[in-house]
């Protein structure tokens, strides 16, 4: 295998140097190996993502068109039908709200938690390993775990762990966690908050940890305290930082799937269905699967739009940090 | 590192008491003052409010069955036991699942980065027709979720006949652009002399690719695998949809019938939790400083 490559390289070689065919020896014979090569490069990965990605993208748009059922049938052409009756129907607009709903009651926890732990575990320098270990492990874990252990710790009454160490403080035990529609979705968010926010945490330590250490000396130097020098340098060092989270962690609680199915399926009486779950159930369990396809664009057109803020911030912040 | 001691000195705290700065000893780290006390409980109480659902679980894995729903909450049984994780071991479902997830997992990894990598590289460094076309293309491709592809994909997955199959999970997953941006950004910045020097040599695209490229990127494609790795190791929502056969599914999609099939006793479902969960959790003490360092780098470019 290698030597008929070795003879190759060196016949080419000798090739090149001595013989002056070429106005410019070697150099077209570089820049034409790497116009051949260059669309090589990329076919694999372009096959995949025209099947997997272009392709289901505009199937969708195709089926959200049609009357398209999972087992094949119907698949008449309805025009814009789906999504009128998804926009008009009161159960896609609870979904949507559940949604935002999540996304806002999740977010502003965990992006704080996340910083707090990544101040504290930054400010201690101190067993590194146990701050990583307890709040960035949870992140690690399937949503199956974190969903049925959180069933575990809420769900059984009286002597679940929650309504326990509720009772241990003092307070009413007994809480509906996951039957009252009041509670329900704050059971969601606690789980998910426990289950996620180490990787906020690690993208603050990280950019903690890219602060220039000079900035605090100097500070120092000038008498400033630890509140003074959190205040007025470490937070505004990690401005950016929070706003690529804040996007990131919109992104992620608005797609919200797993635990809900798993903890809730959805109830009590739609309380938590969230989009995505909507969704699932009316194209695997409804079996209308262009309708379905209709309903996850108009999602699709909301998370489009945040992700258009997202690069606006960041061409901007770019902009002001270069100029 | 001396400079960082010294400026901390002038404090008239610790000026009266120098000794007491050698006393925490390790170089950068500060001394035990009252605020840093505060903080060392402020992180304590949180560490344990985080630990304690894992430690939850964990005892109530080895209570003997029956004892799980006594109350009040005893965190040790009357005796310890590993009786659940032996049934639910012996009844062999989760097993096939780590195994499915195994192996699903590490084609995924293998084959995202290397079609990633390749596609990086192309679109950083050759000159092809339509490359910027093709770039912006895939770019625009990092504002999809899959999530939202469910319907069609599946309608796809159906159609060429790979539900329930390894394949059906893998494909989708392999094609990440997202993966590609990363690579990219990396592979500009490494330095064009050495390929130009390979050319002279004589040296082929893909001999300076495979013999070069790639082993200057290895730390940032350990990380981008890391990732990798794990999204598709805990990925639910399209395994759950693509298999429906028992025997094919992966962990985490496994983990969601097993409630039914275990019902109340608590003990078993606990167990195959904490077995669920370690895999990840080993090869997470095992790499820890990759991790850290991997999601930090491929967290801040998009999931």
């Amino acid at each position: 295998m290698t030597a008929p490559t070795r003879t190759e390289r060196d016949a080419t070689a000798a090739h090149d140097v001595p013989g002056a065919s070429a106005p410019v020896p070697g150099g077209t014979a570089i820049r034409h190996s790497r116009f051949e090569h260059g669309l090589m490069f990329v076919a694999p990965f372009l096959v995949l993502y025209a099947l997997f990605l272009v392709w289901p993208v505009v199937l969708g748009i195709k089926m959200s068109l049609t009357s398209d059922n999972i087992t094949g049938s119907g698949g008449e052409y309805v025009g814009f039908d789906n999504y009128a009756e998804a926009l008009s129907d009161p159960d896609m607009w609870e979904a949507l709200w559940q949604t935002v709903w999540f996304t806002l009651l999740s977010t502003v926890p965990l992006v704080l938690l996340g910083l707090v732990m990544a101040l504290l575990a930054h400010g201690l320098r101190f067993v590194d390993w146990l701050w990583r270990l307890s709040w960035f492990a949870p992140y690690l874990l399937p949503s199956g775990v974190v969903g049925l252990l959180w069933l575990w710790i809420i769900y059984p009454a009286d002597f679940g762990l929650a309504d326990q160490v509720l009772a241990e403080f003092g307070l009413h035990p007994g809480i509906g966690w996951l039957t009252d529609p009041q509670y329900a979705m704050l059971s969601i968010v606690i789980a998910t908050i426990w289950w996620t926010v180490g990787f906020n945490f690690l993208l603050y330590l990280a950019a903690l940890q890219s602060i220039p250490q000079h900035l605090y000396e100097a500070a120092e130097l000038d008498g400033a305290s630890a509140w003074q020098r959190l205040w007025h340098i470490t937070l505004p060092m990690l401005r950016r930082t929070t706003g690529v989270v804040v996007i990131l962690q919109l992104l992620a609680s608005l797609k919200i799937f797993d635990q809900v199915y798993i903890m809730t399926q959805g109830g009590p009486d739609g309380a938590t269905k969230t989009t995505l779950l909507y969704v699932f159930e009316e194209g695997f369990t409804g079996y209308r699967i262009g309708y379905a396809s209709a309903a996850s664009y108009i999602f699709f057109a909301l998370i489009v739009i945040v992700s258009l803020i997202h690069l606006h911030l960041a061409r901007r912040t770019r902009q002001e940090s270069t100029s | 590192m001396s400079a960082a001691a010294d400026t901390s000195r002038p404090d008239p705290v610790s000026a009266a008491a120098p000794a007491s700065a050698g006393g925490t000893g390790g170089g950068r780290r500060p001394r035990w003052t009252r605020g840093r006390v505060a903080m060392l409980l402020a992180a304590l109480v949180l560490a344990a409010t985080w630990l304690l659902p894992l430690a939850y679980a964990l005892a109530t894995s080895l209570k003997p069955m029956g004892e799980e729903v006594e109350t009040p909450l005893a965190w040790i049984g009357s005796s310890v036991t590993f009786d659940a994780y032996d049934k639910v071991w012996a009844a062999g479902d989760l097993p096939r699942w780590m195994l499915n997830t195994l192996y699903i997992s590490v084609m995924t990894t293998l084959l995202t980065v290397l079609l990633c990598a390749m596609a990086a590289y192309g679109f950083a460094r050759t000159e092809f027709r339509g490359r910027k076309v093709l770039y912006a293309v895939v770019l625009a491709g990092i504002m999809v979720p899959p999530q939202v592809l469910m319907a069609p994909l599946f309608a796809e997955m159906a159609a060429l006949g790979l539900v329930d199959t390894y394949w059906g999970v893998i494909l989708p997953q392999v094609a990440v652009p997202a993966m590609v941006f990363i690579l990219v950004k990396f592979f500009e910045g490494v330095p064009r002399e050495l390929e130009e020097a390979a050319f002279c040599d004589g040296a082929g695209r893909w001999r300076v690719f495979f013999t070069i490229v790639l082993p200057l990127s290895r730390p940032v494609l350990a990380a981008v695998s890391i990732f990798v790795f794990i999204h598709t190791w805990n990925n639910f929502l399209w395994p759950f949809l693509v298999t429906t056969d028992p025997n094919g599914m992966t962990l985490p999609v496994g983990l969601v019938n097993i409630q039914s099939s275990y019902g109340v006793r608590y003990s078993q479902v606990m167990a195959s939790l904490v077995m669920a969960g370690l895999p990840l959790l080993v090869v997470f003490a095992v790499f820890q400083r990759q991790i850290v360092r991997g999601v930090a780098h491929t967290g801040l470019a998009g999931k």
